[in-house]
């Protein structure tokens, strides 16, 4: 299965995130820079973390008129496989291709931590392999991850099951001192309405052998494998499960 | 038909009432610290200027409001108010 990681000015998780396909995988990956419109060869796609383009006015806000951005919109409609991490869950919030944004931390403070987090949804390529309840330790590095959506659009991803992770205590608890950002319901990551774009807060591909302080985050990442062939068979559009659910 | 004339556009950004502004807090805080007791609330938000070419003032600022909810202004989490000036 063949991996895309965007690389925007200012990224600076997409060699994470290569490393860890390539040695937590041992799948084929490329980097793929801003300027590029053709993503034609990928079976998924990860939007990696950093501060692109400085951050400038908002987290992620000028990175979704790169002209790369095009194309993964393209992608993201024909049902491909996205996982947003960090900045590149802000960018695909500011894109649209995710409800809600991210705001500044509610400690004001940057936060660098291992949190836990716990799967609350199984139905998207990212998390299919992981039953709800599922604990993750992963690592967090951001200044603004606090999520944010109205009280209308809040209530209708609680109902429609589209938060895919929440920070938890060590116990798998939602509680307010698990929360590290003061995310609304303790929301650590979310997906669109068919479910094959997934944004999250915590860095999966930075946790993909245990010499880095923990393998959990290979978990998230290997689960998108199983729709591998047939998403990398089927042409584009016609859809691999996620796109007319 | 009408010249261009030039304008600029003072942009004010800043986080909807409803959405919890940590920065606003802090700052009031230190107000506070400083002995500004009087002082009940602070909202934090960002000011941008815009100069730009339009035959006049109406046109100009249906291209800034456009370009407030397209980029300047995150409409998720945001409000905006501008004023113009020829310029």
């Amino acid at each position: 299965m063949r991996f895309g990681v965007i690389t925007f000015p200012g990224s600076n998780g997409d060699h994470d995130a290569l490393m860890a396909v390539e040695m937590g995988l041992g799948q084929p990956v490329e980097l793929v820079w801003h300027t590029e419109t053709d993503l034609s060869r990928f079976d998924c796609l990860i939007i990696p973390g950093g501060f692109s383009y400085g951050d400038y006015l908002r987290a992620g806000a000028i990175a979704r008129f790169a002209p790369v951005m095009e194309s993964v919109r393209a992608f993201a409609e024909a049902g491909g496989p996205i996982l947003g991490i960090c900045n590149g869950f802000q960018i695909l919030t500011e894109a649209g291709l995710l409800p809600g944004a991210l705001l500044r931390n509610a400690s004001l403070s940057f936060e660098c931590a291992w949190v836990f987090v716990r799967v609350e949804n199984d139905r998207t390529p990212w998390t299919q392999t992981l039953a709800p309840g599922t604990l993750l330790r992963l690592p967090i590095a951001h200044g603004e991850g606090r999520y944010y959506a109205d009280t209308a659009t809040l209530a209708q991803l609680e109902r429609e099951g589209r938060v895919v992770f929440r920070y938890v205590d060590a116990d798998g608890r939602v509680a307010p001192e698990a929360n590290p950002n003061g995310s609304l319901n303790n929301i650590a990551g979310v997906c669109n309405e068919c479910g094959n774009v997934v944004g999250l807060m915590p860095h999966p591909e930075r946790a993909y052998d245990r010499l880095v302080g923990g393998d959990d985050g290979l978990r998230v990442l290997s689960a998108v494998l199983r729709v591998g062939v047939e998403v990398a068979s089927a042409p584009r559009g016609i859809g691999n499960g996620y796109g007319d659910r | 038909m009408r010249s261009k004339q030039g304008w600029r556009a003072d942009v004010y950004v800043a986080l909807k009432p409803s959405v919890n502004d940590p920065q606003g807090l802090a700052v009031r805080d230190g107000l506070h610290r400083l002995g500004y007791d009087e002082v009940a609330r602070v909202r934090v938000g960002r000011y941008i200027q815009v100069w730009l070419e339009a035959p006049d003032e109406a046109t100009a600022a249906t291209r800034v409001r456009e370009m407030c909810e397209r980029l300047l202004a995150n409409p998720v989490i945001e409000e905006y108010r501008f004023q113009l000036a020829r310029d």
